[in-house]
């Protein structure tokens, strides 16, 4: 966790303090180093994932009672032709890619590369999330509490979404926009408060602002928010026109603005933490608590900041799920991405350039598996089982090492110590 | 031990500001009451409370008839009074108690303003609340055992979806409410054992192994509820455990078709909490375990094998939890749907902080999560104003009022979250 340097920031006194943490922390990992543990969850997940698909694939079963070798061939073509269906719809089918290209014709084109466009589409509110988790990781703060940051954030920008009228897209967009990371960043702003003030730990205060945050959007759709010809649908107004973040290619081509507008977050997080010294404090706290105290920076002062921001980021993500792909609210608005972005930021080693590696990947797994569900009938939830599986060898590598017979690392590239104790110690 | 005691009463004692932030909780409640149901109400209406729970002629009771108005009043003094003693002299160790009471009679004062002039069922309201508070009760219940050893355990609620899945399931497969109740408790005790030895052995941050347990248990009961529970639904078909009154004590007026009326789960429920309670904090089985959970080295080097201690009090855990899950499926509602447990872990997480990190506080708390639960279920047939969806946010905003009032740092398991390494 703690593998970056400072060597330009002036904070001596910081550094005689705190040597031994920065000592170890000085250690850059190398950038295969660290491909390795994830490439082996992934693939470790994989199989994993392949032998569940087997188990509860009927055809297997029946197919095991005429003979042995028949149950193999079964189960062999179930895997394979469910992970194919994964393979294009993730990424797209190689072959239709090459004959488009070379037809040049310019629909084809866009048809064959869509499936590769949708999984950055489905990765955009992971990349938020995810920044979201890592940057709290890095004050030494974890926020579980993005799935509710994010559905306040949500509500927000579609409110500023619908009910603003008139306004030219070049503002209206932003502002959208802005009033989804407020929102976000005013639910993180109060378990941060309240951590700073009282000492209520952050897990549980997120927890259940969670909760609050599902049930308050719940009756803002149900009651001041909802649609007036819904039916009693719990549904928002859709958005204005020029409050959409704008698509960059027809329909059905989903491919927009927000995708980049998630690079540009993870650049200024990567610039926030690691160039400035505000950054740098964040960090120091995160690290050594005590040793930050010692040296003068406001503890209660960085942990509501950090919290706030990460909401703000948390709040991005549901802003731009409303104001690029569903134009409106509904109650099912997010697929699991808060608890999902604890594992984003664990595997991106919570690094900005990782956390994005990571969301892409996460993407595109959850995209091409809703192929596989049509093509397949394999629910796409099996998502979800395999980013468990990812994100527990993630995060107990000795597992990985252990059935790849890797050799252990040194001490200090083991510390995964990102967060202090329950206690708040 | 003794050093944690000495610690632990520094805390409480030191902390002034809490005291008087709980007191102008209990104040602002007091307010809340007197302005916006006192003073809304009508002194000539009466509410009538009717304590039969509905269609059961057990231990029949007179209904009770309460002028309102008066009613109101009385209840704002009372929890002024009590405001006005936590401000200046503080209930000190009782104050979670006592916000319970004081939280149990805003709630109280809202239905018979909300009620005024008809009349309620609190019998049948009363009755359906024990019966929410079953799985948040037990789910506190596991939360205790693991967090006791010094395990936070934020997966209960995956456990609970696993052991709702399992226990319909295999319900539904054997046809036999035993066999389903059993291996129920077992895919629970699994994802425990998982929770263990990613947190023990592995010493991963036992938040994350939470988390890996929830989204897997959240990915497998969703896959097996499409792939197979919706398409068969001949395997989704579970027997429930009957209504099961207890001779005698359920013809007790009142108290009896609410506590004695109900079915297995809830008598578990309250013969789980004695064993709990007793073992916890009167066995050298439970003093060994808090021991573990408050100083491991110490507890080490007395001779408790820290290591097995968590273990077993996590898989524990984890049956506990299980036994809980099996109570959607095999014990109300006779089916599995995907995300069925809709957060009760998550409640039963909150009423165990609530509750102080002890078996009779989750109780209290569980209740009380419960009938805030049945009353929003029932606001719609109320007619009030106020959004069912602001009642279910009670337990929330309760548990973090009082986690910013008085639990803080001081009141949970010291070693709770940190892995032990033998030195």
């Amino acid at each position: 966790m703690k593998n970056e340097t400072d060597k330009t920031k002036p904070a001596v006194s910081i550094e005689e303090i705190s040597t031994n943490i920065l000592a170890s922390a000085t250690k850059k990992k190398s950038f295969w180093s660290a491909l390795v543990i994830p490439g082996l969850a992934l693939l470790t997940g994989l199989i994993l994932g392949a032998l569940f698909i087997i188990v509860t694939s009927g055809e297997v079963y029946s197919a095991f009672q005429i003979s042995f070798g028949s149950g193999l061939a079964t189960s062999w073509e179930i895997v394979s032709k469910s992970y194919l269906a994964l393979f294009q719809g993730a990424i797209g089918n190689p072959a239709a890619m090459v004959q488009a290209l070379i037809s040049g014709d310019q629909l084809e084109i866009r048809r064959a590369f869509n499936p590769f466009l949708e999984s950055l589409v489905v990765s955009t509110p992971y990349i938020f999330a995810g920044l979201a988790v890592a940057l709290g990781f890095r004050a030494g703060l974890f926020n579980i509490g993005v799935e509710g940051q994010l559905f306040i954030g949500a509500a927000a920008s579609t409110f500023v979404g619908y009910s603003i009228k008139g306004l030219p897209a070049i503002i209206h967009m932003p502002l959208a926009l802005l009033a989804g990371a407020l929102g976000g960043a005013f639910w993180g702003f109060i378990p941060g408060w309240l951590k700073a003030k009282t000492g209520g730990h952050e897990v549980i205060n997120t927890i259940m602002m969670n909760w609050i945050a599902f049930r308050f959007t719940e009756w803002l759709l149900t009651g001041p928010m909802t649609r007036p010809d819904s039916g009693r649908m719990p549904v928002s107004p859709i958005i204005e026109k020029s409050a959409e973040i704008p698509q960059f290619f027809k329909q059905p081509i989903r491919f927009h603005l927000g995708f980049f507008i998630a690079l540009g977050a993870a650049g200024l997080v990567y610039w926030l933490l690691f160039k400035t010294t505000w950054g740098f404090n964040l960090r120091t706290v995160g690290a050594n608590p005590r040793a930050a105290k010692y040296a003068g920076m406001n503890i209660a002062k960085n942990t509501i900041l950090a919290m706030s921001l990460s909401g703000a980021l948390a709040g991005l993500a549901g802003a731009n799920q409303i104001l690029a792909i569903n134009r409106s609210m509904a109650i099912g608005l997010s697929a699991g991405y808060g608890y999902d972005s604890i594992a984003l930021a664990l595997i991106g080693n919570s690094h900005p350039v990782g956390v994005v590696l990571a969301a892409i990947l996460f993407g595109t797994l959850r995209n091409g598996a809703t192929r596989m569900m049509v093509t397949t009938r394999i629910p796409i939830d099996i998502i979800s089982i395999l980013q468990a599986l990812i994100l527990m060898f993630v995060a107990a590598p000795a597992i990985i090492r252990s059935i790849y017979r890797l050799k252990p690392p040194k001490a200090e590239d083991e510390k995964a110590a990102f967060v202090g104790s329950w206690g708040g110690k | 031990m003794a050093t944690t005691v000495i610690q632990r009463k520094k805390v409480e004692t030191a902390t002034p500001v809490r005291r008087v932030v709980m007191g102008l909780v209990f104040l602002a409640l007091s307010m809340l009451i007197l302005v916006l149901f006192a003073l809304k109400s009508d002194p000539a209406l009466k509410t009538t409370f009717v304590m039969n729970p509905g269609g059961i002629d057990r231990g029949l009771a007179p209904d009770w008839v309460l002028p309102g108005f008066s009613t109101m009043i009385v209840l704002t003094v009372i929890t002024f009074l009590a405001a006005v003693y936590q401000i200046f002299v503080g209930f000190k160790k009782a104050t979670n108690v006592v916000l319970g009471i004081v939280v149990a009679l805003f709630i109280f004062a809202f239905l018979a303003w909300a009620a005024e002039g008809r009349s309620l069922n609190l019998g049948g309201m009363l009755s359906g609340a024990v019966l929410l508070s079953v799985p948040i009760t037990l789910g506190a219940f596991s939360g205790v055992l693991c967090e006791r050893s010094g395990v936070v355990n934020i997966a209960i609620e995956g456990m609970m979806l696993m052991g709702s899945m399992v226990g319909a399931l295999v319900g539904s497969v054997t046809n036999s409410l035993l066999i389903g109740l059993i291996a129920a408790i077992l895919a629970s005790v699994l994802m425990a054992a998982l929770h263990a030895v990613l947190s023990i052995k592995y010493k991963i941050n036992q938040i994350v192994s939470g988390t890996v347990i929830n989204i897997f248990a959240t990915g497998l009961t969703t896959y097996i509820s499409q792939k197979i529970l919706q398409v068969n639904q001949s395997l989704n078909n579970p027997p429930i455990f009957p209504r099961l009154p207890i001779p005698i004590l359920a013809d007790i007026p009142v108290i009896g078709p609410i506590l004695f009326n109900q079915n297995m789960f809830v008598y578990a429920m309250f013969i789980l909490l004695a064993v709990l309670q007793i073992s916890i904090f009167k066995t050298r089985w439970g003093l060994r375990l808090r021991a573990v959970g408050e100083h491991p080295k110490a507890a080490d080097t007395l001779g408790i094998n820290v290591i097995r201690t968590r273990y077993m009090a996590v898989l524990l855990g984890g049956a506990v939890a299980g036994f809980g899950g099996a109570f959607f499926t095999l014990g109300s509602v006779g089916r599995f749907d995907k995300m069925m447990t809709a957060g009760k872990g998550f409640i039963g997480l909150a009423a165990m902080i609530f509750g102080n990190w002890t078996p009779i506080g989750s109780f209290g708390a569980g209740l009380l999560f419960g009938f805030a639960d049945s009353i929003a279920t029932k606001l719609a047939i109320l007619g009030s104003y106020i959004p069912p969806q602001f009642m279910s946010m009670a337990p929330y905003i309760t548990t973090m009022v009082v986690l910013a009032g008085i639990v803080g740092r001081g009141q949970m398991p010291a070693a709770d979250g940190e892995p032990y390494v033998k030195e």
